[in-house]
C-alpha cells in the first residue's frame, strides 16, 4: 500500500517526498513546474519552521511559502540522505 | 516560421545575440565580460523591464548583445517571461546564447528546452564550469550536444574565461542560420496525437501568423497559455484546443501543463544521465552549514540587524572623507567663478552661475559617495546571495502585514532610493501586493533626505559618546538617525497593513523563490551594479536637479523689489555711509542689517515667497513658518534640495549644504529642537519626490496610484507633524 497522500507543509525536515498532486490554478501550477515542482518529481525537505520551507529540488534550494506548500500533495517515501 | 535573419550569412548591420538564462546563473556577469562598458540600459517598449544592450566586436565584426530578462520558463505568467519570448518570437535574433549554470544544469536547461522549440538559433554557455569541476561534476560534451542540438561552450564569466570561444560559436551558429530543431522531445503518444492535430489545424487556419513553429503554438495551447489565446482569433482552433485540453485531462489524470513540464525534466533528466557524471558530494554542502546559522529561527534575525546596521555605519563613515573633497570641489568652483566678476557685483549671470547652478547641484552631488558605498553594499549583498535569504528570514514578519518576504528586497533598495526601489517591485507577482510595497516604499528614508537628516540633528541635537562596537563610536547623533528611520520602517508596516486591509485587500500570493548557493561577489560585477545605479543618481543630478535648481532660483529673482521699496533700502544705506567715521566696526554692521532686511524683502516679494507665504498657514500647524514651507516645495522637486533652499531663504546663498556652519546657527537661532523634529518627521513622510511620483505613475501603469501616494502620504504627514508639535509643546 502507498503511503498517504499529504499536504507539503505538513512534511517534517529530512524527509524525501514524491509530489503527486498541485492543487491550484493555472498559474500556480505553471510556476510550480517551472522551477521543477512537477506531479511525479522527487523532492527532498531541508528546513522548516515557522515562515516558508526550504526544499532541494533538481539539486538547488527552494524557498516556498506555507499557503502554497499546502496546496502540493505528497507521498513520502523515505528519508532524505544527509547533505 | 520565426523571422530569423541572415539565412544566407551576409547580413550587413551587426550581428544581434540575445542572453537569456535562468536568474543566478551569472547572466549579468556574462554580459558585462562581453560587453565591457560599452553598455545602454532602457525598457522594453511598453513595459517596465529593464532592456540592457551592448556591443562588441570580435573577428571584425560588430555584434549587438541584448540582455533578456532573468526568467525559469518561457510562459505567460510574469512580464519578464512574456518580454523574453515576445523577444525571441518577435525580433528574430540570429543567435540565442542561454546561459547555464554548469553545477546546476537540470533546472537550467528547462529554459534551454524551451528555447529550442521556439526554433531559436541556439548556443549554450555552460557557465561557472570551474564550479563544476570543483564540485566533482564531470559532462560528456559532444554527446550532450548532439542529444540536445546544440553548441555548448563551456566558461568561467567573471574570469573571462571562454568569451572567445562564445564568440566564435555565436557567429558560426548566426551565420550558418542552422536553427533548433523544435521536435527534439517526444511528450508521449497521446499528446503528440494531441500536438499532430492541432498543428494540423493551425497549419490550415487563416489566423494571424504568431511568428513562432507550429508546433510551438500546439504546445502553448495544450498548456493553455493566455497571452497566446488572446492572439488566435479563430474559435474553431480554440475548440478543439479546448477537446484536446479535456482528452488528456481525462486519459491521463492530470493537467496538460503539468505533463508538459514533467516530460521536458524527463527529457533533460534522460540527457544528463547519459552525459554528466558526479563524483562528489552536493554543490550545497557548504551553503546549507551556513543556512543552518544564518536562517536559523533564533539567530536569523539578529544576524540581519546587525548586517544592516554595519551596511548603514560603513555608509556614513567611509562616504564622509570623499564628501569633503567634493565639497571643497564645489567651493573652489564657485569662487573661481566668483572671481570673474568685480566684488559686490549685482550680475544676474553670476547669480545664476553660483547660487543656482553650483550651490543647487553642488547640494547633489556631494551625496555621491554615500549613494555610491550604499549601492555597493546592496550588490554585495544581492552577489553573494544573502539577499534571497534575507526575504526568507522577513518573511514571516511580511505575512504578519499581509505581504510576503519578497516585498522585503524593495523596501530594501528604498533606503538608497525611491525609483531603483519600485522599480524592483516586479519580482513580485501579484498586483495587489506591487501596488501595496510600492505605495509605502517612500517611506523608507531613501538617501537623499539624509543631508536633510544630517543638518537637522547637527544643528539641534549636542554629539555625545554613547558606546562603541567594533571600534566604532556609536553618538547620539547616529541614534537620532536611527530613531528616524526605525519611525519610517514603522509607518511603512502600519500603511502596509492598513492598505492591505482596505483597498488593496486579496489573498497573500504565492511565494516561490530560488535560495542560490552562497558565492564569493566578484570585484567587477559589484563595482558594474555599482556604477550603474550611481550613474542614475548622477544623471538625475544633471537633469532633473539641474532644471529644478535654476527654475527655484528664478523663482525667487523675479518679480524683484519694487523701485520705490529699492529705492528706500537705498536710502538708508547712503545714510548710514554718511555718518561720521568714527566707530567703522558699527556701520558695517548697520549696513548688513540693511543687506539682510533688503534680501528678506526680495524673497518675501518674489514668486518663491509668495508661494510659501501661501502655503505657511496651512503648516503653521505642524510648526513651520513661511521659510520652512518655501523650502519644502523645493523639498518636492528632490528631497536634498531642501537644504540648498534652506540656505537661500536665509540669505546665505554660497551653495549652504548640511555641514554649513552659518546654516546650523541660523537654525538654532531660529527654531526649537522640537521644530527641528518636526521637519525631520515632515520630510520623512510628505510628498514623494516628483521623480518617484513619476516612476509610481509609471510602473502602476496609472495616474490614480501615483496621485493616491502623493496626497495620502502628505495628508499623513501633516496630521502627524501637527500631533507631534502641539503635544510636544506642551511639555517644552
Amino acid at each position: 500500500m502507498p503511503p498517504p497522500l499529504v499536504p507539503l507543509n505538513d512534511v517534517d525536515a529530512r524527509q524525501r517526498v514524491r509530489i503527486s498532486q498541485i492543487q491550484g490554478g493555472h498559474d500556480l501550477t505553471a510556476r510550480l513546474c517551472a522551477m521543477g515542482l512537477t506531479p511525479g518529481a522527487s523532492v527532498d525537505v531541508i528546513a522548516t519552521g515557522g515562515g516558508p520551507m526550504i526544499l532541494d529540488v533538481l539539486g538547488s534550494r527552494l524557498m516556498l511559502g506555507r499557503g502554497m506548500a499546502a496546496k502540493v500533495l505528497v507521498r513520502v517515501t523515505g528519508e532524505a540522505p544527509d547533505k | 516560421m520565426p523571422n530569423f535573419s541572415n539565412q544566407d550569412g551576409t547580413t550587413p548591420g551587426p550581428i544581434t545575440v540575445a542572453l537569456a538564462g535562468n536568474p543566478n546563473s551569472g547572466k549579468t556577469t556574462v554580459f558585462n565580460a562581453l560587453t565591457g562598458a560599452r553598455q545602454h540600459v532602457g525598457n522594453y517598449p511598453g513595459v517596465t523591464v529593464e532592456k540592457k544592450e551592448g556591443t562588441c566586436r570580435h573577428d571584425g565584426l560588430e555584434m549587438k548583445i541584448v540582455d533578456l530578462p532573468g526568467t525559469y520558463s518561457l510562459t505567460a505568467y510574469s512580464i519578464e517571461e512574456l518580454v523574453a519570448r515576445d523577444f525571441i518570437i518577435g525580433e528574430g535574433p540570429d543567435v540565442v546564447v542561454d546561459i547555464i549554470d554548469a553545477s546546476n544544469i537540470e533546472r537550467n536547461l528547462y529554459l534551454a528546452v524551451q528555447i529550442m522549440e521556439l526554433g531559436a538559433p541556439l548556443v549554450l554557455a555552460f557557465n561557472m564550469s570551474d564550479v563544476a569541476e570543483r564540485r566533482g561534476l564531470q559532462f560528456d560534451l559532444p554527446l550532450l550536444e548532439q542529444l540536445l542540438g546544440a553548441r555548448i561552450v563551456p566558461m568561467v564569466g567573471n574570469r573571462g574565461i571562454g568569451r572567445e570561444e562564445l564568440l566564435d560559436a555565436a557567429v558560426e551558429i548566426a551565420q550558418s542560420g542552422v536553427c533548433s530543431q523544435p521536435s527534439r522531445i517526444d511528450y508521449g503518444e497521446e499528446i503528440e496525437e494531441e500536438l499532430a492535430t492541432l498543428t494540423q489545424l493551425i497549419c490550415q487556419s487563416d489566423t494571424a501568423p504568431i511568428g513562432a513553429p507550429n508546433r510551438w503554438v500546439a504546445l502553448k495551447l495544450l498548456e493553455g497559455d493566455t497571452e497566446l489565446h488572446e492572439q488566435i482569433h479563430d474559435p474553431a482552433l480554440l475548440a478543439a484546443a479546448e477537446r484536446s485540453v479535456q482528452h488528456l485531462e481525462n486519459v491521463l489524470g492530470d493537467t496538460p501543463e503539468a505533463l508538459i513540464a514533467d516530460r521536458r525534466y524527463g527529457f533533460i533528466s534522460g540527457a544528463c544521465q547519459e552525459t554528466v557524471r558526479s563524483t562528489v558530494e552536493s554543490r550545497h554542502s557548504r551553503s546549507d552549514r551556513i543556512d543552518s546559522v544564518v536562517t536559523n529561527r533564533m539567530l536569523g534575525l539578529p544576524i540581519f540587524a546587525l548586517l544592516m546596521f554595519a551596511v548603514f555605519q560603513l555608509t556614513f563613515t567611509l562616504g564622509a572623507p570623499p564628501m569633503g573633497w567634493i565639497e571643497a570641489g564645489f567651493e573652489w568652483l564657485a569662487g573661481t567663478i566668483n572671481g570673474w566678476w568685480p566684488a559686490q557685483s549685482d550680475s544676474l549671470l553670476r547669480s545664476l552661475l553660483v547660487d543656482g547652478i553650483i550651490g543647487g547641484v553642488g547640494g547633489v552631488v556631494v551625496f555621491l559617495p554615500n549613494i555610491l558605498l550604499l549601492f555597493l553594499a546592496i550588490a554585495i549583498l544581492e552577489d553573494s546571495g544573502y539577499m534571497a535569504r534575507a526575504a526568507f528570514i522577513m518573511d514571516r514578519l511580511m505575512h504578519k502585514i499581509g505581504l510576503h518576504g519578497k516585498s522585503f528586497v524593495p523596501m530594501l533598495i528604498g533606503f538608497g532610493c525611491s525609483v531603483p526601489a519600485i522599480m524592483a517591485t516586479r519580482t513580485l507577482e501579484s498586483r495587489k501586493d506591487r501596488l501595496t510595497t510600492m505605495l509605502v516604499v517612500p517611506l523608507m528614508s531613501c538617501g537623499a533626505r539624509l543631508p536633510i537628516y544630517i543638518l537637522i540633528i547637527a544643528a539641534f541635537f549636542p554629539e555625545k559618546a554613547l558606546f562603541s562596537v567594533f571600534g566604532m563610536e556609536v553618538t547620539t547623533h547616529a541614534m537620532w538617525m536611527m530613531l528616524i528611520y526605525v519611525i519610517g520602517m514603522v509607518l511603512a508596516i502600519f500603511c502596509a497593513k492598513l492598505l492591505k486591509a482596505t483597498v488593496l485587500r486579496g489573498e497573500t500570493p504565492p511565494f516561490v523563490m530560488e535560495l542560490p548557493p552562497y558565492r564569493m561577489p566578484t570585484v567587477k560585477s559589484v563595482s558594474v551594479h555599482m556604477w550603474n545605479r550611481g550613474g542614475m543618481y548622477l544623471k538625475k543630478a544633471g537633469t532633473i536637479i539641474l532644471g529644478i535648481s535654476i527654475l527655484l532660483w528664478a523663482m525667487q529673482q523675479w518679480p524683484g523689489l519694487p523701485t520705490d521699496q529699492a529705492g528706500r533700502f537705498e536710502n538708508q544705506r547712503a545714510m548710514i555711509e554718511a555718518r561720521p567715521a568714527d566707530h567703522p566696526e558699527a556701520k558695517e554692521l548697520l549696513l548688513a542689517n540693511v543687506d539682510h532686511a533688503e534680501a528678506e524683502a526680495a524673497l518675501k516679494q518674489s514668486l518663491m515667497g509668495r508661494v510659501g507665504h501661501g502655503l505657511a498657514p496651512v503648516l503653521r500647524p505642524c510648526g513651520f513658518d513661511w521659510k520652512i514651507s518655501t523650502a519644502m516645495i523645493g523639498a518636492f522637486a528632490a528631497k536634498e534640495v531642501f537644504v540648498a533652499q534652506m540656505g537661500i531663504v536665509y540669505s546665505l546663498g554660497e551653495g549652504a549644504d548640511e555641514r554649513s556652519e552659518p546654516l546650523r546657527t541660523k537654525l538654532q537661532a531660529n527654531y526649537t529642537p522640537l521644530q527641528g523634529f518636526c521637519i525631520m518627521l515632515f520630510c520623512l513622510i510628505s510628498a514623494p519626490c516628483m521623480a518617484t511620483i513619476a516612476i509610481t505613475r509609471r510602473e502602476s501603469n496609472s495616474w490614480r496610484w501615483a496621485l493616491f501616494q502623493l496626497g495620502g502620504l502628505t495628508v499623513l504627514a501633516w496630521i502627524l507633524t501637527t500631533a507631534v508639535y502641539q503635544i510636544g509643546r506642551l511639555f517644552a
